[in-house]
């Protein structure tokens, strides 16, 4: 699983898995599977995945989709 | 694609789904329970607060290693540092016992597998099995790849997460304000007294509360968590726990032996947790007591009434969601009331300032009530401050 849509960016070295993102996410466009976390084509960038981190793992990307 | 079958699939190893497992294998029915995780119970991710009221009224007698701590009740403390102290009978549904989840929820697994339920480890579910519109089963990954996993119900035990229940089509979205987000250490070498779990209102966690639930003489889960809707920054939740903790001389000499993240949801009841064949139960159902994000008994008690259901659907062949309506009415009768009554009285206190969090507190302390309810709590308060009482009015009737 990896970032392919990249709305938004997960540090996987700050991410504890916890799925506070996933759980949140308006669109269910969040995972976590084999301890990553990752976001798919549904993301459309709101970001309330930012906030709802406890670690501060998640961060938006500048200039949205970068395909 | 490997492909094995069953007569029921529960998705999530916690409380509600070794629960849902084990009262639905004692009909004899086939019930499998996959956990995305290695381990049953690991990594944690809760504050381990539990009543012994709870915990007996769900008929679990767990061993000693499932008990890390019993506490003899409550410290309340005000914004300003005021403090009231309740005893575990008066603090009501939270307080009184502090586990040890690892073992906990080992302990309820295996009493899963006692009454016949299969476990499968480090499988997670990629999605839903749709076939003329109705669930079928999940697509998983494992240890030797993806596999389909096919069965007459489904039961989503999948936590704060819900996946299972957003792609059967059933509404478990959140606003951000029913979200709370969590952060906690295990902090070992503190100074506190262990016979009580703590609770820090107001500033330090506005819409939120700091707690200590002590593990032992000098190790407690202190965590803090906060709505979702009052936070601007990302990684606030730990930077606001980490303040706290620098602040307070108890604490600041302690040392982390773990480190936990999550969320909770502190919502109304939902409108639906079923569909044909499937059910939702524990966080994924937002079972959760809105005031104190408590889940664990809930869970357990929900995962039972489930359980039981299915016990009947799968004796009559029939997991349609006319036949599951059973678990929805059961759960409500048992929970949806104080789950709304306790939302509603989240919904007020979140908005109340620190001044009026001293207030309450020094109202209630100097007052005394026999029975921390809410009632109680507000007919404390108006003797003092009728005019903070206006307010809650509607919580009475």
């Amino acid at each position: 699983m990896r970032n392919v849509y990249e709305q938004i960016s997960v540090d996987q070295d700050v991410c504890m898995h916890c799925g506070a993102c996933v759980g949140t996410c308006p669109r269910n466009a969040m995972f976590l599977h084999d301890l990553t976390v990752a976001s798919n084509e549904e993301c459309n960038g709101c970001g309330i995945c930012v906030k709802v981190c406890p670690v501060g793992a998640i961060s938006k990307n500048n200039g949205g989709d970068s395909r | 694609m490997r492909k094995i079958e069953t007569d029921i699939l529960v998705v999530g190893g916690g409380p509600a789904g070794s629960s849902a497992a084990r009262y639905a294998s004692q009909s004899g029915a086939e019930v499998i329970l996959i956990e995305k995780r290695q381990e049953i119970g690991s990594p944690v991710r809760c504050a381990e607060g539990i009543s012994k009221k709870l915990l007996s009224k769900v008929g679990l007698s767990p061993d000693g290693k499932c008990i890390a701590r019993e506490v003899k009740g409550a410290k309340i403390f005000s914004p300003s540092g005021h403090m009231l102290t309740i005893s575990e009978k008066q603090a009501g549904d939270e307080v009184g016992i502090v586990l040890d989840r690892v073992f906990f929820d080992k302990f309820l697994a295996s009493l899963a597998v006692k009454a016949g339920a299969e476990i499968r480890l480090k499988t997670a579910a990629t999605s839903l099995i749709q076939e003329s519109g109705k669930t079928a089963g999940v697509t998983a990954v494992d240890i030797d790849g993806p596999l389909e996993i096919r069965a007459r119900c489904v039961v989503g035990a999948d936590g704060f997460e819900s996946q299972i229940g957003r792609w059967a089509g059933i509404d478990t979205k959140l606003k951000t304000k029913d979200i709370t987000s969590c952060f906690q250490y295990r902090l070992t070498g503190i100074d506190i007294d262990a016979d009580y779990c703590e609770f820090t209102l107001g500033s330090a966690a506005p819409g939120g509360y700091v707690w200590v639930f002590p593990k032992d003489e000098d190790t407690a889960n202190v965590g803090l968590g906060l709505q979702l809707s009052q936070l601007k920054d990302a990684g606030e939740i730990k930077r606001m726990l980490d303040r706290f903790i620098a602040k307070d001389d108890r604490m600041s000499k302690g040392r982390p032996l773990e480190m936990v993240a999550g969320a909770v949801s502190t919502c109304a009841p939902i409108d639906r947790t079923i569909a044909d064949n499937v059910l939702l139960v524990g966080d994924s159902a937002r079972q959760i007591d809105p005031i104190t994000g408590g889940g664990i008994g809930n869970s357990c008690i929900a995962g039972k009434i489930a359980g039981e259901v299915l016990s009947l659907a799968y004796e009559e062949k029939d997991f349609s969601e006319k036949s599951l309506q059973r678990y929805e009415k059961g759960w409500r009768d048992e929970m949806e009331e104080r789950l709304y009554r306790n939302w509603m009285a989240k919904e007020k206190l979140v908005s109340l300032s620190d001044e009026t969090f001293d207030k309450i507190i020094l109202a209630i302390s100097e007052i005394g009530v026999e029975k921390l309810s809410t009632l109680s709590i507000l007919q404390a308060v108006e003797k003092k401050y009728p005019e903070l009482v206006e307010e809650f009015r509607d919580l009475l009737g």
